[in-house]
């Protein structure tokens, strides 16, 4: 297999470095080759970024880009934003030589040219097609029996046209890559509803992005989910952080929030505290004694 | 208003009824389309409460690219200084950095505790950081965020 760039972005370092020990920890257990990817900025994300102006979006994700191509590595995102500025802006510069020209021109003045050679990658489309979900059932050692309360994330599948991930009403790789862990992917209403982070919301109406957070954590709680499981730190924010903010208003959910690597990582047999799940701001208890009687009792059968 | 496209709508409202935000806020995806055909919308504070969730894009029936309308249109706000002040403090954050998101004293804590050293990002190489901002720089994006 060849070799990826893990790109972690802002969040992911920066605010949940649980996340990161826990994708590091995965990809190494799976046996794909990677490292790190030196230098590189925020993506930039795609709320703000490419709604303020076009040009410096490409721009700057044209240079993140261009420090995988210089390394001859995919590039590998464990967040549905980056994903979709990195995803989006690669295909935007292979396709539209005008614009090329134009962010080279800018990029030529720090040394570097966008060439168009890699791949931007999602941890969760990765896994789906290059390890497959089959593979990962096989190399569980502590099936978890949890009912997960699955969010896909806007970004990873829209707009569908350029994702090319199938459609985004009734997406199942994520699903299936839930499953085999052990897990039941439960239904819920507004499964596919966003988390209300996203477009610069959150960042400047607070209160407006924890409505939809409300709308979603009310459905997740009333199907009875374990957890919520996501592929993105900023979801992973807007429910961990928001369940915070929501409870000083009275609103109290109690719902832990999990990423996909962290999941994972349970699932193949680290600690709650190995894959940093014990840095996230929404605890409960409940969940943590489910998670430890899980892993012990499988360990006792072997 | 520069997107062609949008000529096509005929006002069905499958965005505005497909729109996670507009439940909540006054953020009505079919008027802001139409009304960015007849006037300047720039300074409508509607724009922002959108979370790119593309839902509107995807179900439009004609195939119109809704959500990237609306980041034109707010590319055209924030030209002419329609900005607000939490999204200054985010680009100011990103020009000083490199990262919208910096890291905090708390931060750093927790990733000493779980093993993790310090992020190989721009943070660390100076460089790096000062190519960031130079190309923010040549592509006016300082200029733009000036108050």
């Amino acid at each position: 297999m060849k070799e990826y760039s893990l790109y972690l972005g802002c969040l992911i370092p920066n605010r949940y470095p649980g996340i990161e020990k826990a994708t590091k920890l995965v990809l190494d257990r799976l046996g794909i080759k990677w490292s790190e990817l030196k230098e590189a900025s925020c993506c930039p994300a795609p709320g703000v970024f490419r709604s303020f102006d076009q040009n410096t979006w490409l721009t700057l994700a044209a240079r993140n880009i261009i420090l995988c191509e210089e390394k001859n590595t995919d590039l590998l995102t464990i967040c549905n934003g980056c994903f979709s500025t990195l995803v989006d802006a690669n295909n935007i510069l292979k396709n539209n030589g005008d614009l090329r020209v134009q962010v080279n021109d800018h990029l030529k003045k720090i040394g570097k040219e966008f060439r168009g050679t890699i791949q931007v990658r999602h941890i969760i489309e990765f896994l789906d097609k290059e390890i497959g979900a089959k593979m990962i059932d096989e190399m569980i050692e502590k099936p978890l029996e949890l009912k997960v309360a699955l969010h896909y994330g806007c970004h990873l599948l829209k707009p569908t046209k350029e994702r090319k991930l199938g459609g985004a009403e009734f997406p199942k790789f994520f699903d299936g890559l839930v499953e085999a862990t052990g897990a039941l992917s439960i239904p819920y209403e507004g499964k596919n509803s966003c988390c209300g982070a996203g477009g610069g919301v959150r960042s400047a109406m607070l209160e407006t992005s924890l409505k939809m957070t409300e709308f979603k954590l009310e459905r997740i709680k009333k199907a009875g989910a374990d957890c919520i499981v996501e592929a993105c730190p900023f979801c992973h924010l807007q429910y961990d952080s928001g369940q915070v903010e929501l409870a000083k208003a009275g609103k109290i959910f109690d719902v832990p929030v999990v990423h996909y690597s962290q999941l994972l990582g349970l699932a193949l047999g680290y600690s709650f505290e190995d894959v940093g799940l014990h840095l996230n701001a929404t605890r409960n208890p409940g969940f943590e004694s489910k998670i430890a009687l899980l892993q012990k009792k499988d360990a006792s059968i072997k | 208003m520069k997107n062609s496209d949008i000529l096509t709508c005929f006002q069905c409202g499958a965005c505005t009824g497909s729109c996670p935000s507009g439940k909540y806020t006054s953020l009505n995806v079919r008027r802001i389309i139409k009304d960015s055909l007849k006037k300047d919308i720039s300074d409508h504070p509607d724009l922002w409460m959108c979370t790119t969730c593309y839902n509107c894009q995807e179900r439009c029936p004609r195939g119109i690219k809704v959500t990237d309308a609306i980041l034109s249109l707010r590319a055209e706000a924030a030209r002419k200084g329609h900005i607000l002040p939490a999204h200054r403090v985010v680009c100011k954050f990103l020009i000083e950095t490199g990262h919208a998101v910096p890291i905090d004293q708390i931060n750093m804590t927790k990733r000493e505790n779980i093993g993790l050293l310090e992020t190989e990002t721009v943070r660390k190489y100076p460089k790096a950081l000062k190519d960031v901002r130079k190309l923010l720089e040549l592509t006016g994006f300082n200029g733009l965020i000036q108050e």
